[in-house]
């Protein structure tokens, strides 16, 4: 199986399209958005839904108040600051592990499984896709993100499909940890800022310790060519291939808005660029 | 009065408003600054900053000793991370999925398990261009961002305007910054991404009943669905930063654009006007 995840460190310099146009250009994959907190993928690809359920990710502690004595235990147990001065549980707090419940002596608390968001297999214009979305205030979204990779691995299996392409999230916490687990390679969407030169070396710290190959692109690579500059003197220094860079374009976002990605624009010139990447990519991975 | 940026999709301009924000108003009253995108902190490269403070943020492990467990198995049983496992005379804890609650070591009938710190990551605190700032960096490798901004909102001083720059996104973290916030200021660009990631973020602010209003970011890309969103769903659009290749170019050279865009400095103080009022009503 050769598993591709966009990540980026920094949101917004252009994961999902870069995953969107991989995905019209490549043959015979299956396709997973791992950016359960924002997941865009989908807004490409006129998913028509196949199977879905709910997940529930987490437990959380319940309080029966008729049973509570007030004695106090629970709070002083509580690592996660989830329970008040009166004894009230604070479910946006609560980690949901027992501890509270373990202690009490009248066992007024329990745990209980609750809905954390929904995942979902679908049909799309582009191949299947696997994905999830997580309810509004919910957590746990690397257990989510882990359950949208084992779909996404079925539909590769019943499909015999070989690629996979997962879009990831920002950030280099819980659920970029939980999307990188697994895959051949890893493609970073950098942009030229200083910001996003300051998060590309921490997301290739965090890609390096779980040591998966790592390839650069740097996206609207001509607003800030100093910069750009700068980040492939960082990429030779820390032997990151680049990949290609993309110019700032706005049919990017024009063809965003009518649901499809840059590269179904041959004028385009960001779309052309990506192509380019695209071939790029598949020679190194022969 | 605390207000958190926010938005639900990464890139579209929290930090930008975040450090605007505050340095118009620092002018006026004490601000806080507090960089809560603890994965990706970016607020200090605007700034001019130099800690005075940097202090650890831990959690605690368990360590086992081999010569007491008797490999009753009852540590693994209680564990709802599945952070440790028995398998037949060996035992074997995964830090990364242990939460630090320290259950296994309350259940351990042989008393076998002790607690050892382990750094997540750091706070940094002191002054950044006139006003108090702090910012949280998550350790690279490890997962757990929250317990460092539950840490960082002990920072906060209640005779200080707090600002807090929230992580992209709406799981734990995001929820972390939010919670307890007078207003939730939403920073969004109107593309179908935009949009999808705002209607998210204003279920999270909802869910924690903290009111909302919207700043659309790049104004001039993309078409006019936020705003039909937000006039549909009552939500305050605060102000308007026009896409302009300037701002953008200071952007990407950590510089805050009201320092050469001097008259943006009057528009964030009546946006700061603004959001008094949508928090009271």
């Amino acid at each position: 199986m050769k598993h591709t995840l966009f990540l980026s460190g920094k949101g917004g310099t252009g994961k999902t399209s870069l995953a969107g146009a991989f995905a019209v250009l490549t043959q015979g994959k299956v396709l997973a958005d791992c950016d359960v907190d924002a997941a865009n993928l989908y807004l490409l690809l006129e998913p028509q839904i196949v199977s879905e359920g709910v997940f529930q990710g987490i437990k959380l502690a319940i309080k029966d108040n008729d049973k509570c004595t007030a004695c106090g235990k629970c709070r002083e147990v509580c690592r996660f600051r989830a329970i008040d001065e009166q004894f009230n549980i604070d479910s946006y707090m609560c980690e949901g592990c027992g501890a509270c419940a373990y202690v009490c002596p009248t066992d007024a608390i329990t745990l209980s499984l609750v809905d954390c968001g929904r995942w979902y297999t679908a049909a799309t214009r582009l191949g299947p896709l696997a994905g999830a979305e997580l309810y509004p205030g919910e957590e746990t979204s690397g257990k989510l993100v882990a359950m949208v990779k084992e779909k996404a691995m079925k539909l590769a299996e019943e499909a015999e499909l070989q690629t996979l392409l997962s879009d990831g999230s920002p950030g280099i916490g819980c659920p970029v940890i939980a999307s990188i687990s697994g895959v051949s390679s890893v493609i970073l969407v950098t942009e030229p800022t200083l910001s996003g030169l300051h998060d590309l070396e921490r997301i290739l710290g965090v890609v390096e310790h779980f040591g998966v190959p790592a390839y650069l692109v740097i996206n609207k690579a001509d607003l800030n060519t100093t910069i750009s500059t700068q980040i492939e003197g960082f990429a030779q220094r820390r032997k990151l291939a680049i990949l290609g860079q993309i110019p700032y374009d706005d049919k990017v976002t024009k063809m965003m808005i009518q649901g499809k990605s840059a590269v179904e624009d041959q004028e385009s010139p960001a779309g052309k660029a990506m192509r380019e990447i695209f071939s790029r990519f598949a020679e190194i991975l022969k | 009065m605390r207000i958190t940026i926010a938005s639900g999709k990464g890139g579209t301009g929290k930090t930008t408003v975040a450090v605007n924000l505050a340095i118009s108003l620092a002018a006026h009253q004490p601000v806080q600054l507090v960089d809560c995108d603890v994965e990706e902190p970016n607020d200090h490269i605007f700034l001019h900053f130099r800690a005075d403070q940097v202090r650890s943020v831990e959690k605690l492990l368990p360590q086992v000793d081999e010569n007491l467990c008797t490999y009753c198995g009852k540590c693994a049983e209680a564990c709802e991370f599945n952070a440790i496992a028995i398998i037949g005379n060996k035992i074997l804890v995964y830090n990364d999925l242990c939460h630090g609650c320290g259950l296994c070591a309350m259940v351990c009938p042989t008393g076998a398990i002790t607690e050892t710190p382990h750094e997540l990551g750091v706070i940094e605190s002191g002054e950044a261009d006139g006003f108090q700032f702090a910012r949280g960096v998550l350790n690279i490798g490890e997962a757990m961002a929250t317990p460092i901004i539950h840490e960082l909102k002990d920072e906060l001083d209640p005779n200080h305007l707090a600002i807090l720059d929230a992580p992209p996104g709406t799981g734990c973290p995001t929820i972390a910054a939010i919670h307890g916030a007078d207003i939730a200021l939403l920073v969004t660009e109107s593309t179908p991404f935009g949009l999808h990631d705002l209607r998210a973020a204003v279920g999270v602010a909802r869910s924690l009943s903290v009111p909302v209003a919207v700043i659309i970011n790049r104004y001039g890309i993309g078409d006019n669905r936020v705003e039909s969103y937000c006039a549909a769903e009552g939500i305050p659009i605060v102000l308007k930063i026009p896409f302009s290749r300037e701002i953008a170019s200071l952007y990407s050279r950590g510089i805050p654009f009201v320092k050469e865009l001097t008259e943006w400095r009057d528009r964030f103080i009546v946006l700061h006007e603004a959001l008094k009022k949508v928090a009271t009503s």
